[in-house]
């Protein structure tokens, strides 16, 4: 991917911070820059750090070691009410006892606006999320969507230098999730405001981000684009967290200049260039990763791949647009997973066939 | 025993309960008109004489006087240094906070006459006038056990990202304090109000040992009992105080109903009753 554009400056910059809760390092050396103007998502399991790294950003709590700063100031013992960023809590944290109208101007009132200008302020930001004319509801009468739009309204109406958002979709069922993930993308590139998302939910961080940090156990694992992300995966746990990755095992068998040579169970021998080890390798015992995507059934005798071995269709998933299969590769431990798309035509297999599975060096991914 | 008997006693059990809770006190009114000097049956006439002879009575006056002046107080004393505990022991984690807690919470167990004695003995040692403000002292004492239950309740229900979100908004501590935090305890804080001036209003043991020559209103009534002649206007005074109060929890649950309907169900904090 080679883009023209020229690099954005970071608003955001992390360096080496460190949070500790009595012995435990919630956040373990955490540095990153995070650019004017992207989507940028921390992403990982319950527990790795992630909402403690957002609310250290935010000014909630203070990190142990390490320095934030942003837009270039060092915010160290600068609180929550003096930083240039806004937060959309993940329970929204709507105020009760105040109306839509009064929960969008709640931080204005402190800027000491005269009434026209805040009051068009506020019709602004609700127009911009689909809540015009909702000024006077009671918060209590919102449907969990609407709340979370008043409570992004309430944000972005202070026009912040970051909009932090802590797990903002994690309450909304499945549809509504899917129709915000879109929506809050859109509405990123309108305002042009910095977003940082946390969330745990890898398909959420993939569809809206510019770029994702992957967090484990207070450390940022991989920090790059959801495509690279997903394509190169530096380690098997980033792997296996992002979608669905099948592991051979391998032997790397000899490194020359630029390339690698493996010997890979179920696949045989082989060569790849060296950046399809992203991780870097340390000889010896490695694994092989390669997507669903990337295995094809060969359904007629005339389809041809650059690579074909034979396998056992051990079991069937069926969800309307693709069909999952469980394939046994000879010499492989676990059973391969492959996704068909299921295109007019094309037969379902059944357990117990034997099948042709198409492959290419090209999309493997050598782990350490 | 078939189910219809079983259900015909507790109907009679539900019935004879309720009689003698309140029996006594709807007999108060209906005595208090009794145009007798006697408190007793049969009823010899209708009179609001007695009504009349509270109106002509300084003493009396001076003694609601005395007992809306402690009364009001006390529940705003403890009520605030119930708000201070409440929050802090709702939001923080402090070293010895079960103990310190604790030891905050013991008047509720602890028999007033001893909360009374110890007062008393520790006000002559300083050698110290008595007076309304030493009941009001003791009452604060009495109270504040009250107005901490139930304002812990209250600040534990409050969710803790209302506060962060108002100072993400750029308001300060104290201006989200009073913006937000207060107005959702607001329920709570009435309730607070309302319990500890209700205990302060009709405790007796503190007041008698504490007030020296101004009595409060259960003081004045002790006194009166002496006399058999003030009796009925006793009756009399015991009717409007059973009024009163019946407006004043009409009120409050009034107040707290709205409350409850402007937070909506979350920050629901429990009826008074």
């Amino acid at each position: 991917m080679s883009q023209t554009e020229t690099p954005r400056r970071p608003i955001i910059e992390l360096d080496r911070v460190e949070k500790h809760y009595g012995d435990v390092a919630a956040l373990a050396g955490v540095s990153a820059e995070i650019r004017e103007g992207e989507f940028f998502s921390l992403l990982g399991p319950s527990g790795c750090g992630k909402t403690t790294l957002l609310r250290l950003i935010g000014g909630f709590i203070e990190p142990t070691r390490g320095a934030v700063s942003i837009d270039g100031k060092p915010m160290t013992g600068v609180p929550a009410n003096h930083r240039p960023t806004n937060m959309v809590f993940q329970s929204y944290a709507i105020f009760p006892h105040l109306n839509v109208f009064e929960n969008v101007a709640y931080g204005l009132k402190k800027q000491r606006l005269d009434r026209a200008e805040m009051r068009k302020r506020v019709e602004d930001a609700l127009a911009m999320v689909d809540l015009a004319g909702y000024g006077a509801r009671p918060s209590h009468a919102l449907s969990g969507g609407q709340q979370q739009r008043v409570a992004l309204a309430r944000a972005l109406v202070m026009r912040p230098r970051v909009l932090l958002l802590d797990e903002p979709l994690s309450a909304l069922d499945k549809k509504l999730r899917e129709q915000m993930e879109v929506e809050l993308r859109h509405l990123q590139r309108h305002v042009g405001i910095t977003f940082l998302l946390v969330t745990h939910d890898q398909e959420e961080a993939l569809i809206m981000s510019d770029r994702i940090a992957v967090m484990f156990e207070g450390r940022i694992a991989q920090l790059a684009s959801p495509e690279e992300l997903y394509r190169r995966p530096v380690s098997r746990r980033v792997a296996s967290f992002i979608g669905v990755m099948n592991f051979l095992d391998a032997r790397l068998t000899g490194e020359a200049g630029d390339s690698l040579s493996l010997d890979v169970a179920a696949l045989g021998r082989l060569e790849v260039p060296r950046d399809q080890a992203p991780g870097g390798v340390n000889g010896g015992q490695v694994s092989v990763g390669i997507r669903p995507e990337m295995l094809t059934i060969l359904f007629s005798d005339a389809d041809r791949a650059e690579r074909e071995i034979e396998g056992e269709v051990v079991d069937v998933n069926y969800y309307g647009d693709m069909t999952y299969y469980e394939v046994r590769l000879p010499g492989a431990g676990t059973p391969a997973t492959i996704s068909m798309r299921n295109t007019a035509g094309r037969r379902i297999l059944r357990e117990g066939t034997t099948a042709r599975v198409g492959w290419s060096p090209a999309s493997l991914v050598v782990l350490d | 025993m078939n189910e219809r008997g079983a259900s015909g006693w507790l109907k009679g059990y539900a019935v004879g309960y309720l009689a003698f809770l309140y029996g006594p006190v709807l007999l108060l009114p209906i005595l208090a008109f009794n145009d007798s000097a006697v408190v007793n049956f049969p009823f010899r006439g209708i009179t609001t004489r007695w009504f009349g002879q509270l109106w002509e009575t300084p003493a009396l006056h001076q003694a609601v006087v005395n007992s809306l002046y402690v009364g009001l107080s006390s529940a705003v004393i403890a009520t605030i240094l119930g708000i201070c505990a409440a929050r802090a022991s709702a939001r923080f984690k402090f070293p010895a906070k079960r103990g310190i807690m604790g030891f905050i919470m013991l008047p509720l167990v602890l028999p007033e006459i001893i909360v009374a004695v110890a007062l008393l003995v520790m006000l002559m040692q300083f050698g110290l006038d008595l007076g309304l403000w030493a009941v009001i002292l003791g009452h604060v004492l009495l109270c504040t056990p009250f107005s901490i239950a139930i304002l812990t309740s209250a600040f534990l229900n409050l969710d803790r990202s209302l506060e962060e979100a108002s100072l993400d908004l750029g308001e300060t501590r104290l201006g989200t304090f009073f913006r937000v935090t207060l107005p959702l305890v607001a329920p709570g804080i009435i309730s607070s109000l309302l319990i500890s001036f209700t205990i302060s209003f009709d405790e007796f043991i503190i007041a008698f040992f504490l007030t020296a020559t101004e009595p409060t209103l259960p003081v004045y009534i002790w006194s009166q009992l002496r006399f058999t002649s003030r009796l009925p206007s006793v009756v009399a005074l015991g009717c409007l105080l059973l009024v009163m109060s019946l407006v004043l929890l009409c009120a409050a649950e009034y107040f707290r109903r709205r409350a409850m309907r402007r937070a909506g169900p979350a920050s629901a904090t429990g009826g008074y009753l």
